[in-house]
């Protein structure tokens, strides 16, 4: 851990006490905290040692990374995530090779038991894992390693949340999200693809404020991130309630912004917070671009039937299984038919003539 | 399984499995109606066949005065049950793509505000019409586990959807699953149940219709 705390880099990074107030306020209600702990916040956030923060990359796109540096030069985000000890990151790093190794052990060894550890990529575990290494260790072999001295993990992106594009239909690699390999350590996803930089940055400020990680779904996201889902903030919801859909991406619809729900929107079955935190400094999200939700926030959103597909169809062609299902039944109707009429006509051959004299009654 | 892997399960195999049930069982079921066949009428007619089937299949859409005046609020809940039904199946924007899906046109919907109220109408008078069931003694009597079963499935699709659209009980995700499982589990059960008549209602009053046409008597 640095001896300084968070507050004093900041001020000898030139960040002014009101900026630094701005940005607690900021995260507070990120969190969803009463303004009452904005005081909380920065007291918490100015005590705060920077904790050691080792973060792995595997099967992945460094999209996740890229989303992250977005936010950083000019914001406070950014410069926060600067004032936590990132003693690992492949992209970032500047030492490569057996440095970069070094500097990893280093890391754990010093702070074995209180780093956290973020991830960043599905694992695979097809071919003992040799689909990809680093410094010619599997990521299977690497995550274990790192794990067992973490204090907490954070999954960082859909892929080592829930196994991602990797883990697709077919899967070639045998890629698993995180919490399928690692069960006895604390773990938070924020899934994305790629999570929204302020997502990630308040998780870790939630971290250096309580010490501890913030509520979870039943999918271990952060429940202040990830509690609504985007159709229920989505700036056209209006437009879904007046029935008034955009049919195709440039039609008078899609121009006056109605809803993209028949375009394929996964807005309702999405959890995240792209339409309260948006984008790119706040600027947008991408339903506002005009373009409906992937759903790239929750698990095997590849495989969930198609982004341009609307919720409410299957996934299935409709037309095709209709016509197959209405020619087997006219092919089981028409056996029927011949049953029902041969069972008749055997009636009618096996009729016994009945006299009067069966009906009698001393027959 | 989560909700989002029974959601996939329902948009995909379930709707599948579901849909080809429906549509091969329903076409069994008429098929053997209508292969049963007529003994050849060999009397002269006394009035258009056609047309008494054309007449009927109409009339047979307003109650008959002598039932409606004995039992007003259950012909009429039966209205409202059934054009409530219709209105929110064909009414509601993302029911009207599914159809657009597979016929190759839609058509304008109603607000989603206004479906909601119509589900919430058709919720309760099908509930009322389980009250009048079990109220009449007659109609009590000749019930079977066919007409309940009939009255469950098609409750439920109408129940989730109104729970899915207002985020009641559980999540979006999970209550769009039951409910799009809810209206399978309907698919499934329709052929097989006096739901049959959603098809069978033409050919049972064009039938009856055409016999009494013939005959120009009243149908």
């Amino acid at each position: 851990m640095d001896d300084l705390t968070l507050s004093e880099r900041l001020r000898q990074r030139g960040v002014s006490r009101r900026g630094f107030m701005k940005f607690c306020a900021a995260t507070a209600s990120m969190m969803a905290l009463p303004p009452i702990m904005i005081p909380k916040v920065a007291a918490a956030l100015e005590q705060a040692r920077r904790p050691s923060v080792i973060w792995l990359s595997f099967q992945e796109c460094t999209g996740c990374t890229e989303s992250l540096t977005r936010s950083h030069a000019p914001t406070i985000e950014g410069l926060i995530f600067d004032h936590i000890s990132l003693d690992y990151h492949h992209t970032l790093q500047a030492a490569a090779g057996d440095a970069a190794e070094h500097a990893r052990d280093e890391a754990m060894k010093k702070n074995w038991g209180e780093y956290l550890l973020v991830v960043d990529g599905s694992i695979p575990l097809g071919e003992n894992g040799n689909f990809s290494t680093i410094a010619g260790i599997s990521n299977l072999e690497m995550l274990k390693e790192v794990a067992e001295g973490a204090a907490a993990i954070i999954s960082v992106g859909t892929c080592a949340a829930f196994g991602g594009l990797p883990m697709a239909n077919p899967n070639p690699t045998g890629a698993v999200s995180v919490s399928d390999i690692i069960k006895d350590k604390p773990i938070v996803n924020v899934p994305g693809c790629p999570p929204i930089p302020t997502v990630i940055t308040g998780v870790l400020a939630h971290f250096l404020t309580f010490g501890r990680l913030p509520e979870l779904d039943h999918l271990n996201r952060p429940k202040v991130f990830f509690g609504q889902n985007i159709h229920d903030r989505c700036y056209r919801r209006p437009f879904y309630e007046r029935g008034q859909f955009a049919e195709t991406f440039d039609d008078e619809g899609a121009r006056k912004g109605w809803c993209l729900f028949k375009l394929g929107c996964k807005g309702p079955t999405t959890y995240n917070a792209c339409a309260t935190a948006k984008w790119n400094e706040g600027t947008s999200f991408p339903i506002e671009a005009g373009h409906g939700c992937i759903g790239c926030s929750e698990p095997n959103f590849w495989d969930a039937g198609g982004f341009y597909r609307a919720l409410s169809l299957p996934h299935t062609n409709v037309g095709e299984t209709i016509l197959t299902a209405g020619a087997a039944g006219i092919a089981i109707g028409a056996a029927a038919a011949v049953l029902n009429r041969k069972r008749k006509s055997d009636a009618v051959d096996n009729r016994e003539t009945i006299t009067i004299k069966d009906l009698s009654k001393e027959s | 399984m989560d909700a989002n892997e029974l959601l996939a399960w329902a948009r995909g195999s379930g709707f599948d499995i579901a849909l080809t049930i429906f549509v091969a069982g329903m076409l069994l079921r008429l098929l053997e109606v209508l292969a049963l066949g007529n003994k050849p009428d060999l009397s002269a007619p006394r009035g258009s066949g056609p047309k008494g089937g054309v007449q009927t299949l109409l009339s047979r859409n307003l109650p008959r005065k002598a039932v409606f005046d004995r039992e007003p609020l259950r012909i009429i809940n039966g209205y409202v049950l059934h054009i409530g039904f219709f209105i929110v199946l064909f009414l509601y924007g993302p029911h009207i793509v599914l159809f657009e899906s597979f016929l190759g046109f839609g058509w304008p919907g109603l607000p989603s505000g206004v479906i909601d109220a119509v589900g919430a109408i058709t919720i309760l008078s099908l509930i009322a019409a389980l009250v009048f069931r079990l109220n009449n003694k007659v109609i009590r009597f000749i019930s079977t586990k066919d007409d309940y079963v009939a009255w469950a499935v098609t409750l439920l699709p109408l129940l989730t959807g109104y729970l899915t659209y207002n985020h009641l009980v559980a999540s979006y995700t999970m209550m769009l699953a039951l409910h799009l499982l809810s209206v399978e589990l309907l698919l499934v059960v329709a052929p097989f149940t006096k739901l049959t008549h959603m098809f069978s209602f033409a050919m049972a009053r064009w039938y009856q219709g055409y016999q009494a046409g013939r005959r120009g008597v009243e149908s």
